[in-house]
């Protein structure tokens, strides 16, 4: 009944390009059946990418070197500013340089069980296989990693794994990582391999002879809307946090480019699955803008805990032992403070609604340093987390040190993204979709330190030898502007950029954005139900008719103008939103990120349905009927047997 | 908290540019700057003016975006901290506060408080790099790097690249921001074959940029968000003689 009112069911979808036949080996023999450009060929061909984080950033310079002709794009002002600048805690790797029984295999193992049995086993292997070369990468490009007194590479436990194969560099490894790709990046620059074009945004794919064949793009600076062509696209855009309004992305970040593809005919694989961490930074009032991730590595030493009784509003201190829960060490006996991200958030938001919750609006609980402090000593703690809690005393005001933080969880990660093959990609030939932007590798939940590593696979090592094989077949004839689909691109952007212009109505688009926000959180956030989500897609629908009526952009379309760029990317954050709702609402299981109240054991816990959901959904747009339709990718474990996950 | 901001509005590079004072009443002290600026700007909008443009994003003080001189300071009164992390509770009521946009003439002004710092970029591409195509690697524990050269060189590497440095300097210096990376990688192995080559190309760079001489006023250590020290301009000068002298 759901099925007739909100989506229509197409056929199956399978990945084409994924060797069968031993998982060791895929890789490899993907590599050598791949066709080659020999490299007098390349310099002929031409790459666009558009992002450049960890993903497109080395991506761009691996081509470069490799002897394409790279055009690069990011909404920045410098390539160096991309997001995955702010990532803080490490990169995986199975180097097992510990010694500790880690291997290629528990790696991906441990990640296939971490997605809770919803990623592709080939993926997976591969992102594994390529860990190791990723660290060797990097050193040589002289990343600045911990290291031993022996000079040798330092490395820590992360995320619940039971072995240390975290590389990092103190809290900032995703800025000493991404410096490492841009300053590649920026040496092709110099020698003229790399076209780059900050301050300019997609907007439009162009699809010529049913292949991606160039974008629309608009300079920020100016405002002139142009045309720019290539052999192939590589979308490296990043993940739609922000749909949520409020989340750990950076203000910027969007689905903009994702979006446009997807309206293209690109399929969005499980939009809904969105990774909520537990300790940020909770709201301090309605100017919020963004929230600030405290690090994971906060639990291992402090504990979580709210008052027993309903809205008491006395200081934490004035609470006593005796009147405290300490619910995570309470119901998780044997994981206590360090269960997985998922659990805990969803641990805290029952806390809050059960109106325990402490701080403004009763939406934090506790993480209390006082026992750690008390038995390391306050130095010991300073040596930590010094830096954490002088980051949380800069934004809150409060000392960590006299009184326990306050976090609550934040949006944080999405799973979700265009859907690609083995080879990345999309289904549309010759779109390529790497990093946070593709759906490919964490399945349902994505593990600490696993996205820095999924995205510089990509770039590095995963797509220059893949997209050799589609480019093989080119250079592809030359596009001559004046031609019917590059003149509808170009035109349904201007059309686009005036409709939003034009409008002038009441509302800022900040106010949309922060209301889609609200709905998202509150139907489509840590935990969904049938009735939310159904009332959500009625509410965004809404919410959509009054944007194209009631927005105000201020100034003109030929000038630097924030609010117009913010204004397209609310209009597809809306569109997105939709859709999350409509596959969370279709999805009837509990699995990874995405919890749906009907689906639970009798304690509480998530229950995965894996007779009826063991598939990848991959969306097309909405049809003229306004339903998306859906295409199962059907996902075969031969390797790691779907299980219950239990921290208890 | 009521406070007016006397903000820099330029509507284009070539726009004389002037300040002009805008009252934000009631906001509050655990706001961010940047959020009491998007206060702001919401009012603007519906008052039908135009808003202000800033650069941002990251908001959390690691992708270097932001960047506005408050009151004579660039990134505003509290050390080592960018203007994302600044909060309104470090002001008082009925405070006047005056927000510029970075001033130097390698980095002109494209509207408002945004500047244009491409040219940081173009001292990277100089040589701001260890040549290491992907595929060449050796194995990452091939080369061990002793702690307390991995250990600086990370303290090194943490620029951001706002340019805070340049705008506090008097003569619109980049020497910290070249000296910082010119620091981080001299001090890998990895970074030794190319130390020569690099810090005469990017201090060539810097020149052909448009950035103006050191005179060690220290001023830029003094404004950096992420505390980078002087001292490493000494480290980046020494560098420098020698390759001079073996060109």
């Amino acid at each position: 009944m759901i099925m007739n009112d909100f989506w229509t069911e197409g056929d199956p979808i399978v990945d084409k390009a994924a060797p069968d036949g031993p998982v060791e080996t895929r890789w490899e023999r993907r590599k050598f059946s791949a066709k080659l450009v020999n490299p007098a060929n390349r310099r002929k061909l031409t790459v666009i990418i558009v992002g450049t984080g960890l993903a497109g950033g080395s991506a761009a310079a691996t081509l470069a070197e490799a002897g394409y002709h790279v055009k690069s794009y990011c909404y920045q002002d410098s390539p160096r500013r991309a997001h995955s600048i702010a990532a803080q805690g490490g990169i995986n790797a199975a180097k097992n340089y510990r010694n500790d029984g880690d291997s290629v295999h528990r790696l991906f193992y441990d990640t296939v069980k971490g997605g809770d049995f919803r990623a592709r086993e080939s993926n997976v292997y591969r992102l594994a296989q390529v860990s190791v070369n990723i660290i060797d990468q990097c050193v040589a490009q002289g990343v600045p990693f911990a290291r031993e007194y022996g000079g040798l590479l330092d490395n820590r436990s992360f995320g619940g794994t039971q072995v240390s194969r975290t590389f990092y560099a103190r809290g900032q490894t995703g800025q000493q990582l991404l410096l490492g790709a841009y300053q590649a990046m920026e040496r092709q620059i110099g020698l003229g391999n790399i076209e780059m074009n900050a301050r300019h945004e997609m907007l439009e794919l162009i699809i010529v002879d049913g292949k991606a064949r160039g974008i629309v793009v608009r300079d920020m600076v100016t405002g002139e809307i142009s045309t720019e062509f290539a052999d192939a696209v590589v979308l490296a855009s990043g993940g739609y946090g922000n749909v949520f309004f409020l989340s750990t992305n950076a203000k910027g970040c969007n689905v903009t480019a994702s979006w446009r593809a997807h309206r293209k005919g690109a399929l969005f694989a499980n939009p809904c699955y969105t990774q909520i961490h537990p300790t940020c930074i909770p709201e301090s009032g309605s100017h919020q803008s963004k929230l600030t991730l405290m690090s994971e590595s906060l639990r291992n030493d402090g504990r979580v805990w709210v008052p027993k009784a309903q809205k008491d509003t006395r200081k934490a201190a004035d609470i006593p032992e005796d009147e405290r829960d300490y619910y995570l060490e309470r119901i998780y006996p044997s994981f206590g403070n360090l269960v997985p991200r998922d659990i805990a958030s969803r641990a805290a938001k029952n806390v809050c609604d059960e109106g325990r919750g402490v701080g403004p609006g009763g939406l934090g609980v506790y993480l209390d340093f006082a026992d750690a402090i008390s038995r390391l000593g306050r130095k010991a703690v300073e040596a930590k987390y010094g830096n954490l809690f002088e980051m949380y005393e800069r934004i809150t005001g409060e000392d960590p040190y006299e009184t326990p933080m306050r976090i609550y969880p934040a949006v944080h990660y999405t799973m979700g993204g265009l859907w690609v093959d083995y080879d990345l990609q999309s289904t549309i030939p010759g779109l390529f979709v790497v990093g946070e932007a593709n759906f490919s590798d964490h399945g349902a939940n994505r593990l600490g330190a696993s996205a820095l590593m999924q995205g510089l696979a990509d770039g590095y090592f995963v797509l220059p030898n893949t997209i050799s094989n589609y480019l093989a077949s080119g250079p592809f004839p030359k596009i001559d502007e004046s031609r019917e689909e590059v003149v509808e691109a170009r035109t349904q952007v201007e059309d686009r950029i005036a409709k939003l212009l034009s409008i002038d109505g009441d509302r800022t688009v900040d106010s949309f954005h922060r209301e889609l926000g609200h709905i998202m959180w509150e139907y489509c956030g840590m935990e969904r139900t049938e009735e939310g989500l159904t009332k959500a897609v009625g509410l965004i629908r809404a919410l959509k008719e009054e944007f194209w009526t009631r927005v105000k952009v201020p100034g003109k379309g030929e000038e630097l103008n924030q609010n117009l760029e913010k204004a397209g990317r609310v209009a597809d954050f809306i569109e997105l939103g939709e859709l999350m709702c409509i596959d969370a609402l279709h999805r009837r299981e509990s699995c990874g990120g995405h919890f749906r109240a009907e689906s639970q054991s009798p304690d509480g816990e998530a229950q995965r349905n894996d007779d009826e959901f063991s598939y990848a959904a991959a969306w097309e747009y909405f049809a003229a009927d306004g339903k998306p339709t859906l295409h199962k990718e059907e996902l075969t474990f031969e390797y790691v047997h779907p299980s219950t996950r239990s921290y208890k | 908290m009521d406070i007016q901001v006397r903000v820099w509005r330029q509507s284009g590079p070539t726009d004389k540019g002037r300040m002009v004072a805008y009252d934000v009443k009631d906001i509050s002290p655990d706001a961010s700057f940047l959020e009491m600026i998007d206060v702001l700007n919401e009012k603007l909008i519906l008052d039908g003016d135009d808003p202000i443009a800033f650069d941002h994003d990251c908001r959390e003080g690691i992708c270097g975006a932001c960047s506005m001189v408050i009151n004579g300071v660039a990134h505003g009164p509290e050390k080592a901290t960018t203007t994302c992390q600044l909060h309104m509770r470090k002001f008082k009521d009925g405070d006047v506060i005056d927000v510029e946009p970075w001033r130097a003439a390698a980095f002109p002004v494209i509207k408002d408080l945004i500047v244009d710092r491409s040219a940081f970029d173009e001292i990277i591409q100089a040589g701001g790099y260890i040549t290491a195509p992907t595929g060449t690697a050796p194995e990452a524990h091939a080369a061990p790097v002793p702690k307390k050269d991995a250990d600086a060189a990370f303290e090194a590497a943490t620029c951001i690249g706002c340019g805070a440095c340049v705008a506090a300097c008097p003569n619109g210096s980049s020497m910290l921001f070249t000296a910082a990376k010119i620091t981080h990688l001299g001090l890998m192995p990895q970074g030794q074959p190319e130390r020569e080559s690099r810090v005469l190309d990017m201090l060539q760079a810097q020149d052909d940029a448009g950035f103006g001489g050191c005179t060690n006023m220290g001023e830029c250590a003094q404004v950096c968000p992420k505390g980078i020290p002087l001292s490493l301009i000494g480290r980046l000068n020494s560098d420098y003689r020698k390759a001079l002298s073996k060109r």
